[in-house]
């Protein structure tokens, strides 16, 4: 019988979000394939949240242990799943910065192609289909996977959570092989504000020029306070300008995003922003340019002050969120 | 310091896409082409690492069109000295690129590969990775900061929440993100120079792959949005839409 692999991810011995949205597109998957899913958690003890992968959607659930599995280890994690990976009609990684280095570890190892950041996956004669943005967004590729396995990893924050049958899942091991740790991670620095990454916030509120000076992202800082889980963006020229750290970047050269709710304060909407936040599910534009670019894309703008609509909208958020 | 840095000719980041008569892919017809940005990273590190070490030879690898021949010389130009073009149309599968460049590369003595971290028309964030691999070499991918010395390499690559430290020997594989490097811009000496320099064309057939792209299709427009109201007194509105008609909080 055709099965599926998810590869997940964990952080810190937890399981990270993103493993749930790859869990899901790979049980749609096997749903339209008649397979079955199995999860596979690399890690170098007990993950939190690993128990519920079943009820999520995965039918087995495999422990890889290895005393290095605690950090990504790029060698170590691409020859375990590689070695288990050729048995599978697919395998899906989430197209986040570990996934985006491990996919096509393991591709190349299979010798196979690699479909990444993809935002849609189905099932056409047989074969896996995908959909992918390419050039910066303007414009969809669809695209037919004739490998095997077809190798593939999801933009996060694109594919829904969906509960699977609720069962518990079986559990399996998988032995980890020999391998030599040609890079080895030494550590993760911590970023200087313990912040959510813009790649994963629900919410996201970017911050451009218009902010005038650095000190101004306190007003966005306060208003993703108010919203709760919600990220702190940017637009290049405030990176350029070192308001803010590369990591906040989103665009083109920065990091692409799809929160739900996107907030776009004093940008422009320049193409190369656009491409990085334009799959955003709603997009709202606060600019006082009526004419600015960015309200070709935003759902719902605000044509005005940014210093005086933004603290009005963290109160009445917080209004909101106090009901 | 042996060092090769891959270069993809690319359309310009604001290049209007149409999609030609086959569905399928871009109508060039028009559009500007320029050196991949995340390669211009690679092209920047691949000379001040040679410029440090006071020695050593640097080497443009692209494949594509005779077209790329321009983009190779603009890559001169910024002070790499010879440039190799792999003659053949591309493909959709970064794998089938990736073995063409790796069997270029392969036994030539490099001690530093180099890539962009992805390409900025197919945004496949794979070729380097995969080269690394089909030539059994340490590699570490989107790299924002990276020291070479005593033959071996420390990096940095941002990952969510963090910034990942990882270390590995020499020879090795980096793909170059943004923040590793401010590249330089060619200067008119430089292009001048470039004229002389050497350029070899190979070509090269790439297999079919595994992926096959069946259509290319501009994404749906966005409904252009509604203004909600100006100024501070229009925030209610909004919020209220949030709320109830977008339901996103
Ligand atoms: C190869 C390449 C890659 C690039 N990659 C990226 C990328 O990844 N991400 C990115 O963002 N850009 C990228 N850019 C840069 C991009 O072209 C723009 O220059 C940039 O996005 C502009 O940033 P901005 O919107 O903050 O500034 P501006 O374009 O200067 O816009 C500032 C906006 O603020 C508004 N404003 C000013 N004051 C106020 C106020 N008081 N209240 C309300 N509104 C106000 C103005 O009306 C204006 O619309 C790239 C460019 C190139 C060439
Ligand atoms: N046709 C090509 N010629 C030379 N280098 C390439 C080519 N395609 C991809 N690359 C290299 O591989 C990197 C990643 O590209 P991609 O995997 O296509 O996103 C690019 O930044 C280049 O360094």
């Amino acid at each position: 019988m055709a099965t599926i692999l998810a590869v997940t991810e964990q952080r810190g011995g937890a399981l990270r979000k993103v493993s749930l949205e790859v869990i899901s597109a790979a049980r749609a998957l096997a749903d339209q394939l008649g397979a079955t899913v199995d999860a596979v958690v690399l890690s170098n003890g007990s993950v939190d949240g690993a128990a519920n992968l079943g009820a999520a959607g995965a039918d087995q659930v495999l422990a890889a242990h290895h005393e290095t599995f605690g950090l990504y280890n790029p060698d170590g994690y691409a020859t375990t799943i590689a070695s288990i990976g050729g048995s599978y009609t697919a395998i899906v990684f989430a197209a986040s910065a570990m996934g985006r280095d491990l996919a096509p570890r393991v591709a190349a190892r299979l010798g196979t192609g690699c479909a990444t950041d993809v935002t849609g996956l189905g099932v056409e004669g047989g074969k896996v289909t995908a959909t992918r943005p390419v050039y910066a967004g303007k414009a969809i590729q669809k695209i037919t996977l004739g490998g095997s396995p077809a190798v593939v990893s999801i933009r996060p924050n694109t594919f829904p959570v969906t509960s699977g049958a609720g069962k518990a899942g079986t559990a399996g091991t998988v032995a980890v092989p020999a391998f030599t740790p040609r890079v080895t991670v030494k550590g993760v620095k911590a970023p200087e504000q313990a912040a959510l990454d813009v790649t994963e916030a629900p919410i996201v509120v970017s911050g451009g020029r218009g902010l005038k000076e650095p000190g101004n992202f306190k007003l966005l800082e306060d208003l993703a306070a108010a919203f709760g889980s919600a990220a702190v963006g940017a637009s290049r020229a405030v990176v350029d300008a070192g308001w803010r750290e590369h990591g906040a970047q989103v665009g083109q050269t920065g990091k692409t995003v799809a929160p739900t709710l996107y907030v776009a304060v004093g940008i422009s909407g320049a193409i190369q922003h656009l491409a990085g936040m334009r799959t955003s599910k709603v997009i709202v534009a606060i600019n006082k340019d009526k004419d600015a670019p960015i309200f070709k894309v935003a759902d719902y703008g605000i044509v005005g002050d940014l210093f005086e609509v933004v603290p009005r909208l963290t109160d009445e958020v917080k209004k909101l969120r106090a009901e | 310091m042996k060092i090769a840095v891959c270069l993809k000719r690319v359309p310009d980041t604001t290049a209007k896409i149409v999609v030609g008569g086959d569905g399928k892919s871009i109508d060039e017809n028009g559009v500007k082409f320029v050196p991949n940005p995340y390669d211009e990273y690679a092209l920047e590190a691949a000379i001040a690492l040679k410029e440090k070490a006071g020695a050593g030879e640097t080497v443009v690898v692209a494949l594509g069109t005779d077209a790329a021949q321009e983009t190779i010389r603009t890559a001169l130009a910024m002070g790499i000295d010879r440039g190799v073009l792999l003659q053949s149309p591309g493909s959709a599968d970064g794998f089938e690129v990736a073995k063409a460049i790796a069997g270029e590369l392969k036994g030539q003595g490099y001690d530093l590969i180099l890539f962009g971290k992805m390409a900025v028309d197919d945004y496949n964030h794979q070729v380097g990775v995969m080269v690394a691999e089909l030539l059994e070499l340490p590699c570490v991918s989107a790299v924002s900061a990276l020291t070479v010395e005593g033959g071996a390499l420390t990096a940095e690559r941002e990952i969510e929440g963090g910034v990942e430290q990882l270390a590995c020997q020499l020879p090795a594989v980096v793909t170059a993100d943004k923040g590793i490097n401010t590249p330089r811009l060619p200067s008119l000496k430089g292009i001048m120079a470039a004229k002389k320099k050497p350029l070899e064309t190979k070509p090269v057939s790439l297999g079919a792959g595994s992926i096959t792209v069946t259509s290319l299709a501009l994404p749906p427009e966005r409904q252009a949005g509604k203004i909600v109201g100006e100024g501070p007194d229009a925030v209610p509105a909004l919020v209220q839409l949030l709320r109830t008609e977008a339901k996103v909080i």
